[in-house]
């Protein structure tokens, strides 16, 4: 029988810290800029210059560290990590190698039906760096500071995971907890979250770990699971053959699906860690994590909870709805502009959800305002526009946040409710549509569904179905 | 207690540190990275024993920054002193992430 193998994974998670300054100066943190303008001499790397702690930075990578159970660093320091790259302009990057932020915490996942801790073994802040971008034209790369300098936290797991679903399980539960916290928008794409892929192989039942290798460059969690499925098969393939697998970094090229290495890893002592002769030690009193703890917001267990109590809706939906702050956010507006929780979660739950897959969306990329939702739910509601109406006026809301009220006025969507205009569209339905008329008198259900289609038809949409039902039962 | 560095260690320590040494600078580094060494090893023979480190001179602690910005476009300075530079960038030999 074939050797069975067990895939261990640990996971070094970069979150880019929602601040409005960088961790050390004051320049911005805003995406795109133009090259090189969010700079200033300290995060370039200027001799003499000298950085200041960012105090938000603390703040939110404290919160991190409570709301995932950790133990928070009392006396905290930073350390200088020393390599030579064009990205990072002071030859060394300012992180915490002794003494991290917070340690020994935990997150708890769910795949399928099995729940699970991942451990957190650490979590430490430091500074970005730059940009390469390559240049074509004359084969060189261009250098831009301007994330040179942008607060980190990087999340350290224990090596927890064995499967690309627990990875992505981990991931995403982060993800939310952090984006509820308020402490970065975690967006994959746009590398304000990044993660690094810790990956070994062991025949199942050893107790020793195999050699890992660390895989870089994973901006989906669509890539990560391909790279974590790959460089299993990989490795497995290796020690089939008797071979050594390599420590070393690997970055994932998500089109030929394939990795390939990158540099032997350094060792830690490689780096030289040193501590950080320009900033001092912080001291966090309990005072000071009481008062965060404080501020901390409901976070999905808690409004899970709550949503259960307060509103009528099945519990699948809650769970999906508090999965992500953007659709609870939307969720709690629009239910309470219209008093209808129950109708604004059908919503969220079936068109939503069809219309962030069929665009490829995160949820955190709905741009309409909870407001247009809750006109809309009273719109059908009050019956002035038919359920089919709604879905295709709910698609414009969606793409375009318009105002229910006005497009269903401008493009002429009300039901109509008016007998006598339905009575003449009716009767000219029943005189061409001769055979379908005979068959439902002589028994066949079906042949009444065909001529409320005709009528809907041409009406273009805008009749009660209700009330065309009816009035034809009456007719024929 | 003369410490002995190799001709690896400077090799390594060369390639970590970017730089190509000839044969002359090489023994030099050698040369004065084990009196270095030996100077630790010096340092090394107090007893440290229930002293904690100490990563800063100063008995300051807890010195921050509010998180506000000063938009002032750097980019100038910052280029200032670029040897190469290009569309507002560093323009630095051809380097792979």
């Amino acid at each position: 029988m074939a050797k069975q193998y067990e895939t261990v994974i640990g996971l070094e998670v970069h979150v880019e810290l929602a601040t409005k300054t960088k961790i050390f100066c004051s320049c911005s943190t805003e995406f795109g800029g133009a090259p090189n303008t969010h700079t200033c001499p300290v995060c370039t790397g200027m001799p003499g210059s000298l950085p200041v702690l960012n105090k938000q930075v603390v703040e939110y990578a404290v919160a991190i560290g409570l709301a995932t159970d950790c133990e928070i660093t009392r006396v905290c320091k930073f350390d200088r990590k020393n390599y030579f790259y064009p990205d990072n302009p002071q030859n060394y990057q300012i992180s915490q190698l002794y003494l991290p932020i917070a340690r020994n915490g935990y997150v708890e996942i769910e795949v399928g039906d099995t729940k699970k801790r991942v451990r957190i073994h650490e979590m430490h802040m430091e500074e970005d760096a730059g940009k390469l971008i390559h240049d074509e034209w004359d084969d060189t790369s261009l250098v831009d500071y301007n994330r040179s300098g942008v607060p980190l936290v990087e999340i350290v797991s224990e090596p927890d995971m064995r499967s690309a679903d627990e990875v992505i399980a981990y991931l995403e539960k982060l993800r939310m907890i952090i984006q509820y916290l308020g402490a970065s928008d975690c967006k994959l794409q746009e590398g304000s979250m990044r993660a690094d892929v810790n990956l070994s192989v062991r025949e199942a039942g050893t107790k020793e770990f195999g050699t890992r290798t660390e895989m870089k460059n994973l901006n989906s969690f669509k890539a990560i699971a391909r790279a974590v499925e790959g460089e299993r098969e990989r490795q497995i393939e290796l020690l089939e053959a008797g071979k050594a697998v390599v420590q070393e970094t690997r970055r994932w090229d998500d089109n030929k699906e394939f990795s390939y290495a990158m540099r032997s890893k350094e060792d830690a002592q490689d780096y030289r860690y040193f501590p950080e002769p320009d900033l001092v030690p912080i001291i966090i009193e309990d005072e000071w994590i009481e008062k965060i703890r404080s501020r901390q917001p409901e976070l999905q267990t808690e409004k899970l909870k709550r949503y259960r109590k307060e509103f009528d809706i099945p519990e699948y939906d809650a769970k999906i709805i508090t999965g992500s702050k953007s659709m609870a956010d939307i969720f709690e507006a629009a239910a309470a502009i219209c008093g209808k929780p129950k109708k604004v979660s059908n919503w969220l739950m079936v068109e939503t959800l069809r219309l962030l897959k069929d665009h490829n969306m995160e949820p955190e990329e709905i741009s309409f305002a909870p407001e247009n939702l809750a006109k809309l739910v009273d719109l059908t509601e009050a019956g002035i526009i038919n359920n089919s109406v709604a879905k295709e006026v709910f698609e414009k809301i969606f793409l375009e946040n318009i105002d229910p009220r006005v497009y269903v006025e401008e493009h002429g969507l009300k039901t109509v409710n008016d007998e006598g205009a339905l009575e003449e569209v009716l009767k000219k339905v029943i005189a061409d549509n001769p055979q379908a008329v005979e068959d439902y008198r002589g028994g066949k259900e079906k042949a009444l569904g065909a001529l409320v289609g005709q009528t809907m038809k041409a009406m273009r949409g805008k009749a009660n179905p209700g009330m065309v039902n009816q009035k034809l039962r009456e007719m024929i | 207690m003369a410490n002995k560095i190799s001709d690896e260690t400077i090799e390594y320590v060369g390639i970590l540190a970017k730089l190509e040494l000839s044969g002359e600078e090489k023994a030099n580094a050698k040369a004065d990275m084990e009196k270095m060494l030996d100077y630790i090893d010096t340092l090394n023979e107090l007893d440290t024993e229930g002293i904690e480190p100490m990563s800063h001179v100063f008995p300051v602690n807890n010195v921050f920054r509010e998180d506000a910005a000063s938009c002032i476009d750097g980019s100038e300075d910052t280029l200032a002193n670029a040897p190469l530079k290009k569309e507002n960038c560093f323009k630095v030999p051809k380097t792979i992430g």
